[in-house]
């Protein structure tokens, strides 16, 4: 192994870790919050997502580390995103998590696993097509929020974070 | 918000949040020792593996593949990542005892009976969608949701609203009550 997959693996069996400690792994939690009855996996990445905000801007403010956005193409993200979370629902497992599941024992993420495989094998094969239709009609690259709103990136990190906060209170008093 | 779970779980507040702590560590840890500074993210993975079996019945269309080809068909960083979570969650799960062969999830069952071949087609054909989606949009829950939302991409926060707001009527549409 050369260092690149060391640390991709070494990441990974943490990232790992702490899907299945804060229990997101489940099919149950999965569709539990697409059916608005359990707002773990909610909880989770936001909670994920305040903290990594937070680094990332400090970071990249310093000049440290660099931004990578992907690009805000509006055919990609909305038919894609769609697709995305028609077969989420239906399969109940993401990319990340349902691996995950099959490492605490749930067999059946093999199932979504195939499936995953398979539709990424045929997302190559009509690449070609994808790229004449949805991915030509409107793309507006690799943009941040905050420059796209004229405001300093603390300015959404705030927000974000206010509402997190008020979301993660309103889920503790519905007992979601 | 309790820590310690009877069931050996943790808060999600405090697993989640020691990812992001992860991910913050990890972007700087690529950016110092690989040169470029890399997100947690999983789709991707799929295709890699979907090109490594493909290339194993027909090499040469592999190689003549314009996506396998912009992608690179290899055993990355984030290859390792993947299935370092598979290793992370045995070992999570085999410690406090929370690791379990489940055939069937109880929600599915449920709702569908214990039919392994049910749950098998409709979680198959939910991964070819799901996959096809992903790869269209970029990424998944992790490239997008957890590294994009981070990175305050604009992409990010219109696929999550994507991917929660389509998840939400499609469930609602096969796990509610019928009639």
């Amino acid at each position: 192994m050369d260092t690149a997959q060391i640390m991709g693996l070494v990441t990974g069996i943490l990232f790992g870790f702490l899907l299945q400690k804060g229990r997101v792994l489940r099919f149950e939690k999965q569709v539990g919050a697409m059916l608005l009855k359990d707002m773990t996996i909610l909880k989770f990445m936001l909670s994920a997502i305040m903290v990594g905000m937070v680094g990332v801007a400090l970071l990249a403010d310093a000049g440290v580390i660099a931004l990578g956005h992907k690009p805000m193409n509006v055919g990609a993200i909305v038919v894609g995103g769609a697709l995305f979370g028609a077969g989420w629902a239906v399969m109940g497992f993401c990319p990340g998590t349902s691996v995950g599941a099959l490492g605490e024992g749930r067999w059946h993420a093999a199932f979504g696993v195939a499936g995953m495989l398979a539709g990424a094998a045929l997302y190559a094969e009509l690449y070609p097509l994808m790229k004449a239709t949805v991915l030509s009609w409107a793309d507006f690259g690799k943009i941040g929020l905050p420059e796209t709103l004229g405001v300093s990136p603390w300015v959404v990190i705030i927000v974000f974070i206010a509402v997190a906060l008020g979301l993660f209170r309103w889920f503790e008093s519905r007992g979601l | 918000m309790q820590a310690n779970r009877n069931d050996g779980g943790w808060s999600p507040y405090l697993a989640g949040a020691l990812v992001g702590v992860l991910a913050i560590l990890s972007a700087y840890a690529t950016t110092v020792w690989l040169g470029k500074t890399t997100y947690l993210g999983a789709s991707t993975t799929f295709v890699r593996g979907a090109g490594i079996i493909e290339k194993q019945v027909a090499p040469e269309r592999v190689e003549a593949n314009e996506y396998f080809t912009k992608e690179k068909v290899r055993v990355d960083w984030q290859f390792m990542l993947v299935l370092g979570i598979f290793a992370g969650a045995f070992i999570a799960s085999s410690t406090d005892k929370s690791f379990k062969l489940e055939g069937v999830p109880p929600v599915w069952r449920e709702r569908f009976g214990p039919s392994v071949g049910k749950r098998a087609a409709a979680a198959f054909l939910g991964g070819v969608v799901a996959m096809f989606g992903a790869r269209m949009a970029d990424g998944c829950p992790s490239g997008h949701g957890l590294s994009g939302m981070m990175q305050l991409s604009v992409s990010a926060f219109a696929a999550l609203a994507m991917f929660f707001g389509v998840g939400i009527v499609v469930a609602a549409m096969v796990y509610g009550r019928r009639k």
